[in-house]
């Protein structure tokens, strides 16, 4: 209990911490933040949208100690102002559209590649010297190293373009309405293989490779030999003694990995015209929706850290030794 | 099966390490045998090979580890023959162990119940009740109380996880148990306690040790009969008080006066000059003799057999291949 | 049983005349010797080799690319040809020369980054181990947060609003990268400083300074390298991924402004598909040559994945369940499963 309740002390510093770095993000400026901003806009803008911005960074003409509390209280309160470019939408409508997305593609991509990945890591490394052994690390490195987007660009061209397997773009095809029916859902889920495809490639060599290391590292503990000792089939020995306890410093890098395989997912999203947060927030920035990428930036930091919560209460449950008393 | 017969023949056993910079010869042409209800002790200075012979018993080494010869019989059947099917059978339900370093031999992520459980669940197919029932029972004989069961290992103390670990290699009642320096990591109260209660156990159950230490006085204590190694090799074997009394092998003379006798006159302790010799590449002829004060021209040019130099005692040593006269120094008599 | 003789006496004497020098050689061989290791490892050759070539290409792009980069030298999307080795892009221009000359861009601001991160890590990571304290517990807070707060989306941000160019870009990646080396370099110095040479230069009072320097920093150069080759992934893919959204400035040539303008160009849906091979495939090669060699480096200084790597020259097939038994005269391998 301790500890997790250590762990969230150490999210709510996060959360505030990418609160003030979006505070002071656009006041770090060259020159007069509120102007240049203004000024790249070149008259674009009604004035009722100049306002909500205005608005939404806090500039007045209060110092700028109290901007930051009353920039503060509004983002605790959930208001991030008017999107821009979606304006008068409030910025917390449009995230809600795209967050569904992301968190989709986000929990699918995520959760096979590491599942996939530490079982592929824990047979590499029960059969290690083996051919497959032997040929599978540098393959796997090589995968990885493609920048997400590539493979992504790939994976478009050759599955969706050429072989018309996979729609192009889009989350779901334009001729449905969101409902909870058949069509919508496997439209869904054949508009999600894609782009989750080029995350799981890239992705999936990391976890095969940490799990085969602490794998081997932890096959020469003690334990592994008592429990081999006591008859025990080989089943129970790799997952009950070995992988449990493998998984551990694997699970700590998880929340890492996280924040990689989200960057690349963003990128991704992009690629396949898919309305997630990645792609909104990219439109955001060239659109110069400056209230709308900075409520996507906090989106996103809290998605991260709420999935690091649950990865920590997830080991909580797997490593008795931090449960403490 | 006769009651005088051996339970463990273990026959010219050779265990080499296969490492980069070549072979490690780590047991080399090795025998000795247990019999039914007899604490056998292994004793040596450290790296002479006396965990490898425990582990290559069960076929636990891991790799470099090979067996490259000799013959390891359990009561008729040869345990280096044996296949997947039969090791797993073989294993725990014949001979189990209790490990050198306690501290890392128990999951933590599993509690103490659970890994005595495992073990029972897994050869006996009880239910999961009845073999809580069991290990609960268990912890009582070892003298921890039944609600660690759901404890995991770092929540116990030192002693309690070794009582632990002995625990799991009673689960079973096996025929043979072997203790790998059971008690070494503990302090001398703790230690005097769990050898007491394993003795007391042993009476009980009637299960034959393979008992390794190099801790010479408990050796003796606990021991019917003792084999003591060099470097890979045994070179003295007899009934424990015949060591004690009257050793024979040089090198076991002087393990004998590098610890304080309890109960004999004031002896000074000499020790060993000198380490033990890299196992790599270990010296010609007797492997003990760059650091023997006895070595003659013979020493290093022939490796001396073990033979036997008084009833029931073995040593293999050149002096009593040459002129078969007794020994030169005897400690003084208990 | 007998053994041939050797002459004690000789061994005795080469035993004392192999100390003395043996002493000094494998202090030195503790520190470095990952670095002989690492020339004889076949995995960490292919990735030296992969990295010089690139080295080799960008030092000397303007001597190997025969076409300006940024110029319009035939028709759009022409295939590969005799000509255009890599075929040309939407805008006419070589693909070759823009691949060759992205190297330049792109390597700069990869080991640009990857030196300006370590250095932080460094600086972060060793303060933080080596003195303890609250002066850790601030640094490490600190490099976690920075840690946990995802890279890309702050990056995209950092870019709509700061001046684009390479300069900003190795900076604005270098304030963001630093905390994973960090982390790493401030376990290692924690564990350095309770050994025994460290804390003997602690008690006699040599100068902080010395001791982080001399002592502790020589003893984590595996670590170092190894992290700043890791950075150098990061930057490389970083800057990529930023370039290919518009984000950098996209008139300088670098691997990702080519495929930036491979996808505004529609490369892909007319099959062009040699407008985002080729700097798609140096991405991943430089970033596999990393790789390999810090995979290499693992395998090298992880004692236990070494002593595995060592075992594959014995061993072929090994199982952790029985020991093997082989028995030299008679049959070959009776192996137990
Ligand atoms: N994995 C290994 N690779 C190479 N040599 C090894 C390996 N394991 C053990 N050895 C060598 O085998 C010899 C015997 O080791 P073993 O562990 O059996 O000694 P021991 O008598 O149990 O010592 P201790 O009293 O310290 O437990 C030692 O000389 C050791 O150097
Ligand atoms: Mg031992």
């Amino acid at each position: 209990m301790r500890y997790v309740l250590r762990r969230i002390g150490f999210y709510c510093v996060a959360a505030w911490a990418s609160l003030t770095l979006n505070f002071l993000m656009p006041r770090l400026m060259p020159g007069d933040p509120a102007s240049t901003i203004f000024a790249r806009y070149r008259g674009q803008l009604r004035p009722e949208q100049l306002e909500a911005m205005k608005e939404a960074f806090g500039f007045n003409d209060a110092p700028l100690i109290e901007q930051y509390f009353g920039y503060l209280s509004h983002a605790v309160r959930g208001d991030f102002g008017i999107s821009i470019s979606a304006f008068p939408s409030p910025v917390t409508t449009v995230i809600g559209s795209g967050l569904i997305w992301t968190l989709l593609i986000g929990i699918t991509a995520l959760v096979i590649s590491f599942v996939l990945g530490s079982m592929l890591g824990i047979i590499s490394a029960w059969k290690r010297g083996s051919k497959l052994d032997n040929i599978f690390p540098p393959l796997l490195i090589f995968l990885g190293s493609f920048p997400f987007f590539w493979l992504a660009m790939v994976a478009l061209y050759v599955l969706g373009f050429k072989a018309g397997w996979f729609p192009l773009r889009h989350a779901y095809s334009d001729r449905l309405t969101p409902a909870f029916t058949w069509p919508f859902i496997s439209s869904v889920i054949s508009h999600l293989i894609l782009p989750a495809l080029s995350i799981i490639l890239v992705s999936i060599g990391g976890w095969v490779l940490g799990m085969r290391n602490t794998m081997i590292n932890v096959l020469g503990e003690d334990y592994i030999t008592l429990a081999s000792a006591k008859g025990l089939s080989t089943r129970r020995v790799m997952f009950h003694y070995a992988a449990r306890n493998a998984l551990l410093p694997n699970m700590t890098a998880f929340g890492m990995a996280l924040g990689f395989v989200l960057g690349g997912q963003i990128i991704v999203e992009t690629v396949f015209s898919y309305p997630g947060l990645g792609y909104l927030l990219i439109r955001a920035v060239s659109n110069l929706d400056y209230p709308l990428m900075q409520g996507i930036f906090l989106m996103i930091t809290l998605a991260v850290l709420g999935a690091n919560l649950i990865v920590d209460l997830l080991y909580v449950r797997l490593d008795p030794r931090v449960r403490g008393s | 099966m006769q009651p005088n017969e051996a339970l463990l023949t273990v026959d010219d056993l050779c265990v080499e390490y296969r490492t980069p910079r070549g072979p490690v010869r780590a047991v080399d042409h090795v025998s000795f045998s247990i019999a039914h209800g007899e604490v056998f002790g292994l004793a040596g200075e450290s790296g002479s090979g006396k965990s490898t012979i425990a582990h290559a018993i069960m076929r636990i080494l891991h790799p470099p580890a090979v067996i490259t010869g000799g013959h390891v019989n359990f009561s008729g059947d040869d345990v280096l023959e044996m296949d997947g099917d039969e090791l797993a059978r073989f294993r725990w339900r014949d001979v189990s162990m209790v490990f050198q370093s306690a501290m890392n031999a128990l999951n933590p992520v599993m509690t103490i119940g659970e890994q005595i459980c495992d073990v029972i669940q897994c050869h006996l197919r009880l239910s999961k009740a009845d073999s809580m029932d069991k290990a609960a029972h268990l912890l009582d004989l070892v003298g921890i109380e039944r609600s660690r069961l759901a404890a995991y290992p770092h929540q116990l103390s030192g002693g309690m996880r070794q009582r632990a670990v002995i625990a799991i290699a009673l689960a079973l009642n096996p025929p043979l148990m072997i203790m790998d320096e059971p008690t070494t990591a503990l302090d001398v109260v703790v230690q005097k306690e769990i050898l007491q209660q394993i003795s007391d156990l042993k009476d009980k159950m009637g299960f034959s040790i393979l008992f390794i230490t190099h801790d010479m006085s408990l050796m003796v204590e606990f021991s019917d009969r003792i084999g003591i190694m060099y470097a890979g090799e045994i070179v003295e074997t007899a009934d424990a008080h015949d060591v004690f009394n009257n050793p024979q092998h040089p090198y076991t003379r002087g393990l004998m006066s590098s610890f304080p006798s309890l109960v004999g006159p004031k002896v000074k302790l000499t020790g060993i000059p000198g380490s033990p010799p890299d196992m790599g590449k270990p010296p010609s002829g007797c492997r003990f003799h760059p650091r023997c004060d006895q070595a003659m021209a013979i020493c290093s040019l022939q490796r001396p057999a073990l033979r036997e130099v008084a009833p029931v005692h073995r040593a293999a040593c050149h002096l009593y291949e040459l002129t078969g006269v007794t020994p030169r120094t005897e400690r003084g008599t208990l | 049983m007998q053994e041939h003789a050797n002459d004690p006496a000789a061994l005795v004497l080469s035993e004392d005349k192999a100390k003395p020098t043996s002493q000094p050689a494998s202090a030195f061989a503790a520190r470095f010797g990952w670095l002989i290791a690492i020339l004889r490892n076949p995995k960490a050759l292919i990735g030296l080799v992969i990295m010089v070539v690139f080295v080799f290409t960008a030092a000397f792009a303007p001597v190997i690319a025969r076409h300006d980069p940024n110029k319009f030298v035939g028709r759009p999307h022409q295939a590969p040809s005799a000509k255009h080795w890599f075929g040309t892009t939407g805008q006419g221009k070589d693909v070759f020369s823009q691949t060759v000359w992205g190297a330049r861009t792109s390597l700069m601001v990869g080991f640009g980054t990857g030196l300006l991160v370590t250095l932080l890590g460094i600086i972060m990571g060793m303060t933080a181990g080596y003195f303890g304290g609250w002066i850790d517990d601030v640094l490490s807070l600190l490099t976690n947060v920075v840690l946990i707060i995802p890279g890309t989306p702050l990056l995209a941000i950092m870019a709509a609003f700061l001046a684009p160019g390479k300069f900003t870009i190795i900076l604005v990646l270098s304030v963001i990268g630093w905390a994973w080396p960090a982390r790493v370099l401030r376990s290692q110095t924690l564990s350095l400083r309770t050994k025994d040479f460290v804390a003997s230069s602690i008690v006699s009072g040599e100068g902080h300074f010395n001791i982080i320097f001399r002592e502790i920093l020589p003893n984590m150069t595996s670590l170092i390298v190894s992290g700043m080759f890791g950075s150098i992934i990061y930057a490389i893919g970083a800057e990529t991924g930023l370039s290919f959204l518009g984000l950098t400035n996209i008139s300088d040539v670098t691997w990702g402004s080519n495929l930036y303008w491979a996808q505004n160009n529609a490369g892909l849906l007319v099959g062009a598909w040699w407008t985002i091979v080729p700097s798609g495939l140096c991405v991943a090669l430089i970033a596999f040559a990393l790789a390999m060699i810090n995979y290499a480096m693992d395998e090298i200084t992880n004692p236990r994945l070494r002593a595995e790597k060592e075992l594959s020259n014995v061993f072929k097939q090994r199982s952790t369940l029985a020991t093997p038994v082989v028995r030299a005269a008679k049959r070959g391998v009776a192996d137990g499963r």
